[in-house]
């Protein structure tokens, strides 16, 4: 589904991601770990195609097709889909009329109708189910106001209701208490099936007792520098990551 | 980010003025320029009552004393009063009896307006008095409205059939001296509408009047004047388009709304006239001049959505002059290109225990420069005054200006008076995170500047929200590359 070959990509003079391969197929989960600083927001970002971080050389290929060269909306059509890190606020515009004009540009895409007005609101009811959001947070400003908890909600109710191809999760479970962790991962792997795929960034191996990851890569200054399977996440909460990159050290 | 953000401002500035037609409908003018004898033959084309054209000349005889005010922050080209026709009304080809009648241009340039002048209107419950260029040419739901004792009529009907209350009020809120434009509009005013409801009676549906300029090179001059009797109640809509024109078109209304007892004004308007062109090539100038005065326990509500215009300057205020009385302002001004908006109100508080609110948000791109003006003043009697204003400036590229400019003026100790102000740009943050929901840039803004407006688009009725929001957004798009 998702191919990552040799990707360097730089913010200004700075080189942040500096030669990323990875491999996603359709049905898998996988978890990127690693310290702080070292380019897994990044690697989120150039993926869903923000401007502020320029490719410089590699590519990435989703569904065969180059996604480089894909504006962040087309990508975001085609079913690439980012779980922000820092969920931003639109004062004034409900969460039911953004996310009625997301659905239906993204329906548009595919040359389907839009939903009328009764079939939206039978589709949010059933997604905010998802993650238990209260269906009255759908008539509120898109994130204003917020608690970090039901930001963090947010962002995966807006995944169900996209239902997209690829997931790519940033640091969802910052921030969020014991209830609402599980409510948000529970809510992720639901929306798991064996036709899309998700890649979760995290520090913390709790989030992956919900989410059961079948690769664990670990990014280091702008590479990946190791890969395993779910028992890599148990013996770094354990044991940090200075085994693995004091070879990296400058 | 950077070439983001101008390619954004690309679009806004290519963004063409949808209603920029002209119709072809034949125009009985007088010549340019001002002088008492045009002013005599205004008055008699009107066929008014000697009152009437005594009214319009002292106005104008003091208007020549007059100096042109200078201190909005507007750079306003010079204006030749005498370059300009002052009087202009579309020929009727013959007399109406119904719809059908219209001159079929004239229904052509309603049509593509999409101002519903006919049946559909019962079923909106909205009747129009639609005045293309100076001269009503159509009152709908007369009878409907006369049955309460409603009049609603064109301002020149009104000198002729209700000459008693027009002299009682016509000048009693915006005096012929109270500015040197609110001066012109009382001398050569062509038309206009009149409202009167009668007392206890709440107006049945909204009352609404389409302004269109249309005449090459004429001013217009529009009067309005409102009546609510004690214990009144309406809700009046003013909504404006205008055709393109390369010249520009002076236009000076004046408003007055007297809300008596116990009453309740609501006005709305809706702006959008010929802004001219993204080279600040033509345009509407509009010095506007809208006041109400309110009598013991009486409300008004100015809404106002402001899009049109080259060049804005208006003031839509409430004299606050019975104990207990309420105004409020809700405005939302947007300018792009290189419009000018100088707006804002004033909130005189003059009886005890007066309320007062102001919410307004600007909205500036391109080149544009907007400025908020207000004054909040509260008499020495005005005990227990209150006031609270909000002003909100959101900034859209980094090429246009947003002012804001509040006076406040308290004689006495027990008023509380509260100011809140914000500037915000629509950062880069939120069009990622709307694209990558899939929304366009284009979309995202569109509907940033509509939250954005949310909390005064909310106060318009129904139908006119809806429009206001298509024209915030259709303001600020372009063509998608």
């Amino acid at each position: 589904m998702l191919k990552v070959t040799d990707l360097h990509a730089s913010v200004g003079d700075k080189e942040i991601l500096r030669g990323i391969n990875l491999e996603v197929k359709a049905g898998e989960v996988h978890a990127i770990m690693g310290p702080n600083g070292s380019g897994k927001s990044t690697l989120a970002s150039v993926l869903a195609g923000n401007d502020k971080f320029t490719v410089t050389s590699g590519s990435v290929t989703f569904e065969g097709e180059d996604m480089l060269s894909m504006s962040v909306e087309e990508r975001a059509h085609k079913g690439m889909f980012l779980g922000f890190q820092y969920p931003v606020e639109i004062p004034g515009v409900t969460m039911a009329n953004f996310m009625k004009l997301a659905v239906n540009e993204r329906r548009k895409a595919e040359g389907k109708e839009p939903l009328t007005a009764a079939e939206f609101l039978r589709l949010m009811r059933e997604k905010s189910a998802v993650v238990e959001l209260d269906a009255k947070m759908t008539s509120r400003a898109v994130n204003e106001g917020f608690s970090g908890g039901e930001k963090k909600k947010n962002e995966i109710f807006q995944m169900a209701m996209l239902d997209p191809k690829l997931a790519v999760l940033d640091e969802t479970d910052s921030g969020l208490d014991i209830d609402a962790l599980r409510i948000v991962a529970t809510g992720v792997t639901r929306l798991h099936t064996p036709q899309n795929a998700t890649v979760v960034i995290t520090h913390y191996q709790r989030l992956l007792d919900y989410i059961v990851p079948d690769v664990v890569h670990v990014l280091y200054k702008g590479r990946i520098i190791y890969s395993g399977d779910k028992s890599l996440a148990l013996k770094l909460e354990k044991e940090g990551y200075d085994w693995l990159i004091n070879d990296y050290k400058e | 980010m950077k070439e983001r953000e101008e390619d954004i401002l690309k679009k806004l500035e290519s963004s063409e003025y949808e209603y920029g037609f002209t119709s072809d409908i034949e125009t009985e003018t007088l010549p340019k320029g001002l002088n008492e004898g045009i002013i005599r033959l205004i008055s008699q084309k009107k066929g008014e009552p000697e009152w009437m054209l005594e009214s319009r000349l002292k106005a104008f005889r003091h208007w020549q004393k007059m100096p042109l005010p200078t201190w909005a922050h507007l750079q306003i080209p010079e204006i030749d009063f005498q370059d300009i026709i002052y009087y202009a009304e579309p020929k009727p080809r013959k007399k109406l009896s119904s719809v059908d009648e219209i001159d079929p241009e004239l229904k052509r340039t309603f049509d593509k307006l999409g101002i519903p002048l006919e049946e559909q209107m019962a079923l909106a419950g909205v009747a129009v008095d639609a005045v293309i260029d100076s001269v009503s040419v159509k009152t709908t739901f007369r009878e409907t409205l006369a049955e309460k004792g409603i009049i609603f009529c064109s301002i020149s009907e009104a000198v002729r059939e209700y000459p008693d209350l027009v002299r009682k009020y016509l000048g009693s809120v915006v005096s012929y001296a109270d500015n040197f434009y609110a001066a012109l509009n009382a001398a050569v005013f062509s038309d206009g509408s009149f409202c009167y409801i009668p007392k206890g009676v709440r107006c049945p549906m909204e009352l609404s009047t389409y302004f269109r300029i249309n005449a090459e090179g004429t001013g217009q001059f529009e009067r309005t004047l409102i009546v609510a009797d004690e214990g009144a109640y309406v809700s009046y809509l003013e909504g404006c388009t205008a055709p393109r024109r390369d010249e520009n078109q002076l236009h000076a209304a004046v408003v007055e709304i007297v809300v008596e007892r116990d009453a309740e004004v609501k006005y709305s308007t809706v702006q959008n006239w010929y802004p001219g062109d993204k080279d600040g090539k033509g345009g509407i100038y509009n010095f506007v001049t809208k006041r109400g005065i309110c009598h013991e326990n009486a409300r008004l509500s100015w809404t106002q959505v402001e899009t049109g215009s080259a060049i804005t300057w208006k003031y839509p205020s409430c004299v606050l002059a019975g104990d207990n009385s309420v105004g409020e302002f809700y405005s939302v001004a947007m300018t792009n290109n290189y419009q000018q908006a100088d707006t804002g109100t004033k909130m005189i508080h003059l009886g005890r225990n007066t309320r007062s609110r102001i919410v307004s948000k600007g909205i500036s791109a391109g080149h544009s420069e907007n400025s908020y003006r207000g004054l909040v003043k509260i008499a020495p009697k005005a005990e227990n005054a209150r006031n609270f204003s909000q002003c909100d400036s959101l900034l859209i590229g980094d090429k246009c200006g947003a002012h804001t400019f509040p006076h406040i003026d308290s004689r006495n100790r027990s008023a509380m008076l509260e100011h809140e102000a914000t500037t915000s740009k629509i950062s880069d943050e939120q069009l990622f995170y709307c694209r990558q929901r899939g929304v366009s840039t284009e979309d995202a803004v569109g509907l940033i500047v509509n939250g954005y407006a949310r909390e005064v688009l909310a106060k318009l009725p129904m139908e006119f929200a809806v429009e206001a929001q298509k024209l915030l957004s259709l303001s600020l798009e372009g063509s998608v590359g």
